[in-house]
């Protein structure tokens, strides 16, 4: 599945969806094709804040656990309830059901730094 | 070190675990450039879209459709699963019984063709080399095939010849057929009906821990019912150039009764679940096989044998350690290889397997603790990254099959 043209990638496999002032941000599906099955999410709390290149959760799959990096700086303002309860989602719908959490956005100059579609894909495709 | 497909191989269990993709080289645990050794069945595993990890210095499939499904193909209907990448050496000669009683632990004297029995080798510390199947080869063929884990195969060998060096009274021939063996196996409750469709073996004849020579779709092999997972089935041990005619077939006949081909990811799952252990966690050189709870497989009595003295001394005063099951009973993430256990605060071991147990849909782990501490129903706290989850001790295995 091809990245979707309406998000920034980074190299460590999340996508950012920016609306306003609030970014959501999630896993692509190259992160869970790489993961195998998921089961099991943590995710940071509405309040929290996250910081540029700094991990704010963990995805486990069957076979391995892995961090969760945030690309930008800013304060959680929601996260995604039914992904922590059915993390499967990820797998199955990573653009779309699967979001992880929403952050209100400190610094947007940060997102100049982060992957278009095109070239988040041919990253992929090499990694 | 971790050589596992399906764990993380935490050097720093604490929070950090690094990024996705990231585990292929953590899982791998191995920093050497050699390159990896191909199974027979190799090109086979590529045209059925598996993805491929280094193992024990072989390219393996760790899964196909996803280590979940694979799993459960197992234990509700069959799995095949390439195992080209273990060990098997034949031990001959006058004394090959002699030769095998002194280096392992197990008593093996009362083997007949055809038979086998799990046990250890062992170092002159009382711990364990390898874990092994020893099989006493069938009728009218002089001697026993051993199945070695393939991380361990290479210093197995190593170590065999030099104690046939230092026991030079005992005339055996050792004879490495890893490079020409190919091995695959077929596991759970439709495994019997799907192999029985292509032999003339009675197969109801072959009892759990036998082998005899058959053929499988016309092809010459060893059947042997044995396994790792829990289940029923069998494991053919046939020249490399042959395996993937046996693989085929067995695909073939069992197509309609759900059989799917299985990867090291589900294979770690299901042993789990069994409470098999894995050398490199449950087993290792510095831990006693009554530690391991593999005492069974130790025979004090039937003569000497290397590491014997240590073994008996463990035994004699009980085991400082015990490996013990658990399940997590709050929240927090699989257990995993490495994560510090603890009792009232103090670290009293740490886990050597867990997961996530796609059959009991909890969390599951094995670990090595403090004997104080072991007991079913007694409470436990996993260190997941940084983090303490609550877990009580559980009675093992974890899953019995439906007899």
């Amino acid at each position: 599945m091809s990245a979707p043209e309406n998000r920034k990638y980074t190299k460590t496999h999340e996508w950012v969806l920016v609306e306003g002032d609030v970014a959501t941000l999630g896993l692509t599906d190259h992160a869970q094709q790489e993961l195998g099955d998921i089961t099991y999410l943590e995710l940071p709390d509405a309040g929290d804040s996250v910081s540029a290149g700094e991990p704010f959760g963990v995805v486990e799959s069957v076979k391995a656990a892995s961090d969760v990096y945030s690309p930008i700086d800013g304060e959680v303002i929601d996260r995604n309830e039914s992904a922590i309860d059915a993390p499967e989602v990820i797998n199955q719908s990573p653009y779309e059901g699967a979001w992880l959490i929403k952050v209100k956005l400190a610094d947007s100059s940060q997102l100049d730094n982060l992957l278009d579609p095109t070239a988040y894909n041919e990253y992929a495709d090499e990694a | 070190m971790c050589r596992r497909p399906d764990s993380v191989c935490l050097r720093n269990p604490v929070r950090r675990v690094g990024p996705i993709g990231d585990e292929r080289e953590r899982e791998l645990g191995e920093d050497n450039d050699a390159p990896l050794k191909r199974t027979a069945m190799y090109q086979r595993h590529k045209d059925l879209g598996a993805r491929l990890i280094p193992f024990a210095g072989w390219e393996m499939p760790v899964q196909y459709e996803g280590i979940i499904t694979e799993h459960r193909s197992v234990r509700t209907e069959a799995g095949l699963f390439d195992l080209g990448h273990m060990g098997q050496i034949e031990i001959t000669g006058p004394d090959a019984l002699a030769f095998l009683q002194y280096s392992t632990t197990n008593d093996l004297s009362g083997l007949k063709p055809g038979e086998a029995k799990y046990t250890l080798l062992s170092n002159e510390h009382g711990g364990v080399i390898d874990d092994l199947i020893v099989y006493r080869n069938p009728e009218g063929e002089d001697g026993y095939t051993v199945v070695m884990n393939a991380s361990n195969a290479p210093r197995d060998v190593a170590w065999w010849q030099e104690v046939r060096a230092r026991r030079d009274d005992l005339d055996v021939t050792l004879n490495d057929i890893s490079p020409n063996t190919g091995m695959i196996a077929i596991q759970g409750p439709n495994a019997e009906a799907i192999t029985q469709s292509l032999t003339s073996t009675p197969l109801g004849q072959i009892a759990y821990f036998t082998w005899q020579n058959g053929e499988i779709a016309g092809v010459s092999t060893k059947i042997a019912r044995t396994g790792y997972t829990g289940e029923d089935g069998f494991e053919f041990y046939a020249p490399n150039e042959s395996i993937d005619a046996i693989w085929t077939a067995l695909m073939d006949a069992g197509k309609d009764s759900g059989l799917v081909p299985v990867g090291l990811g589900a294979r770690d799952t299901l042993r789990l679940e069994a409470r098999m252990p894995l050398y490199g966690q449950e087993l290792g050189d510095d831990i006693s096989p009554y530690e391991a709870g593999l005492g069974w497989a130790v025979n004090l009595d039937k003569g000497d044998f290397i590491g014997r003295e240590h073994m008996a001394a463990v035994k004699a005063e009980g085991a400082k350690r015990r490996a013990v099951g658990f399940k997590l009973t709050g929240r927090g993430g699989a257990p995993r290889q490495h994560y510090p256990v603890q009792v009232d605060g103090e670290v009293v071991g740490e886990v050597t397997s867990g997961a996530m147990s796609p059959t009991l849909q909890e969390n599951i782990g094995l670990a090595l603790i403090k004997r104080s501490a072991a007991g079913v129903g007694k409470p436990l706290q996993i260190e997941v990254r940084g983090k303490l989850v609550d877990a009580v001790q559980v009675k093992t295995p974890f899953y019995k099959r439906p007899s």
